[in-house]
């Protein structure tokens, strides 16, 4: 295939790769936590670090990294300390975020107003050697500690002062599903944008949970639906000549759609395999009776 | 004497400024089975959530197991069940990944043996729930919830299992499972804190009942046998604990 023959498409598919597993992994734990759009606001944060990058001429998705995790460290710590006005403190934190990285861009010397949307919008084919090298390290961080930790993590998700009760360093934990989200904003910068960034996180698990029980299976699909839309619009953009960004979120919009209108008959056919099960075993002596049932 | 399982002298604790407990004494000892009980805001549930560590609290002594909380780092022997409707959270997960959150208080960091999955449907199967474990939890009703929850806690094979209302929303079927459950664990020699709104199936398991009035313990001693007639207003029961202008007991159990 041709498009595997240009050094930079084998670098941008590299990219989308692991943005396709790496947002939809740690998307599940933020989703489980209801946290869906927490993504979105460390986006916003991230672009002052990509201002100030240009502005000292370092790296972007370094200076970014380091400025997202500091981001998310700060929205950690209001969650659990300003429980009144936190909103507003995220508020502050989003939208200074946004400004600053506009500001310090204007004030470097190489931002242009095209590399400014090249990272709100994404722009795969720009991925550079130094790029890929920074986005794989930070994958690999990420896959580790979504899934070695998987049920450490499950647990202070699914139910925080539940897990604090098993002796878990639950504040630690926090703090990593925030750092490894901060991550995963910058492993997806450069091939969706920082603007399109949560949808990557987000979409895929939602149409994950269309059809699947299991938090296992959820995070198993959601990583299979991230890695097929960010291939395909990837490749998709190529050919087409489209932004990767506005694609690949488009296909993942098209996939929740679709995963939607299978799983209504998916659960009737479910319903009613319960159902018959329960009228089964309502004659055996002993068996559970239906008014265990009653409520569902 | 043996060390009590839980100790709490003069606890006192505030919820956003309010004084919700102001002075809370509760020493249970070991195979004890104490029901605490009080109206709504009464303090009940912060009195169990202080001795867990969600509220902190800013006066009083806490120990568990002769250590004091602070130091106290052996959460394996603590089981707890948080007050809930629902043990769903944003992503489906079957029964058995909600139960074996419950076995990290014994594996931590480490894998999964094939102890602690047995122990996970060993707890299931005291809540009469093993043969659900595949099911997702967002299809159960809301006794298999509480079921599900306790099972949760069981999973740990605690010593002092600590239960904030689990019979709230519960059928009257899964009330019987769990008083069953309960009764299970006692005969092992499990020593069981719970925060109940009425006694209902449980009573005949419960040796002791301290009850909760204002933030301030109003009654400690054998549970009030006839409930409905002890809990009405006008029902003189002084206890001798209490100083000579103790008002009537008001249980809260009607409200």
């Amino acid at each position: 295939m041709d498009i595997l023959d240009l050094a930079f498409m084998q670098r941008a598919l590299l990219a989308a790769l692991l943005v396709g597993v790496t947002a939809p992994a740690i998307g599940t734990y933020l989703v489980q936590r209801r946290q869906a759009l927490m993504g979105d606001g460390l986006g916003h944060v991230a672009l002052t670090g990509v201002g100030l990058g240009f502005l000292l001429n370092d790296s972007p998705v370094w200076m970014a990294t380091a400025v997202c995790i500091v981001g998310a460290v700060v929205m950690e710590l209001i969650r659990w300390y300003g429980r009144t006005r936190g909103d507003i403190a995220l508020a502050m934190l989003f939208y200074g975020g946004m400004a600053g990285g506009v500001m310090l861009m204007n004030l470097s010397d190489s931002g242009s107003s095209a590399n400014l949307s090249s990272y709100l919008f994404g722009s795969i084919a720009t991925v550079s050697e130094e790029d890929i090298v920074a986005i794989c390290i930070l994958a690999a961080f990420v896959i580790l500690t979504t899934v070695g930790l998987r049920r450490q993590l499950f647990a202070i998700c699914q139910d925080e002062e539940f897990a604090r009760v098993t002796g878990l360093p639950v504040r630690l934990l926090n703090l990593l599903v925030a750092v490894t989200a901060a991550v995963t904003v910058t492993v997806a910068m450069r091939v969706v944008g920082l603007l399109l960034v949560s949808a990557l996180m987000v979409i895929p698990v939602a149409a994950s949970q269309q059809i699947a029980r299991s938090f296992k299976a959820t995070f198993a699909l959601a990583v299979g639906i991230g890695v097929t839309v960010t291939v395909s619009g990837t490749a998709t953009s190529y050919y087409a000549d489209v932004p990767s960004g506005a694609t690949i979120v488009l296909f993942a919009i098209g996939l929740f759609v679709l995963l939607t209108a299978l799983a209504a008959p998916l659960a009737k056919r479910r319903a009613g395999k319960a159902q018959a099960a329960a009228e089964c075993t309502l004659d055996v002596p002993g068996a559970r009776t239906a008014a265990d049932d009653v409520k569902v | 004497m043996e060390q009590p399982v839980i100790s709490l002298r003069g606890a006192t604790a505030s919820l956003g400024g309010r004084p919700v407990l102001r002075g809370v004494d509760l020493t249970v000892r070991r195979g004890e089975v104490v029901a605490l009980l009080g109206a709504n805001g009464s303090g009940k549930s912060t009195a169990v959530r202080s001795i867990v560590g969600q509220v902190p609290l800013t006066g009083g002594e806490l120990e568990l197991f002769g250590t004091p909380r602070r130091r106290f780092r052996d959460w394996a022997r603590v089981g707890y069940v948080p007050q809930r409707t629902t043990a769903a959270g944003g992503v489906p997960a079957t029964v058995r990944e909600v139960v074996s959150a419950g076995r990290l208080a014994r594996t931590r960091f480490g894998m999964m043996r094939k102890a602690d999955k047995e122990a996970v449907i060993g707890a299931l199967e005291l809540v009469g729930m093993d043969d659900r474990l595949g099911d997702s939890v967002d299809a159960l009703s809301g006794g298999q919830h509480q079921r599900v929850l306790i099972a949760r806690a069981l999973a740990g094979e605690p010593e002092l299992l600590i239960m904030d209302e689990p019979m709230a929303g519960v059928d009257l079927a899964s009330q019987e499972v769990l008083a069953e459950a309960l009764r299970a664990q006692v005969a092992r020699g499990a020593t069981v804190l719970l925060v109940l709104h009425e006694l209902g199936p449980l009573e005949p398991l419960i040796d002791r009942a301290v009850v909760l009035r204002d933030g301030c313990v109003v009654h400690d001693g054998p549970p009030p046998e006839a409930v409905g007639q002890h809990a009405l207003p006008g029902h003189d029961h002084v206890h001798p604990h209490a100083g000579p202008a103790a008002e009537p007991i008001r249980t809260g159990l009607l409200t």
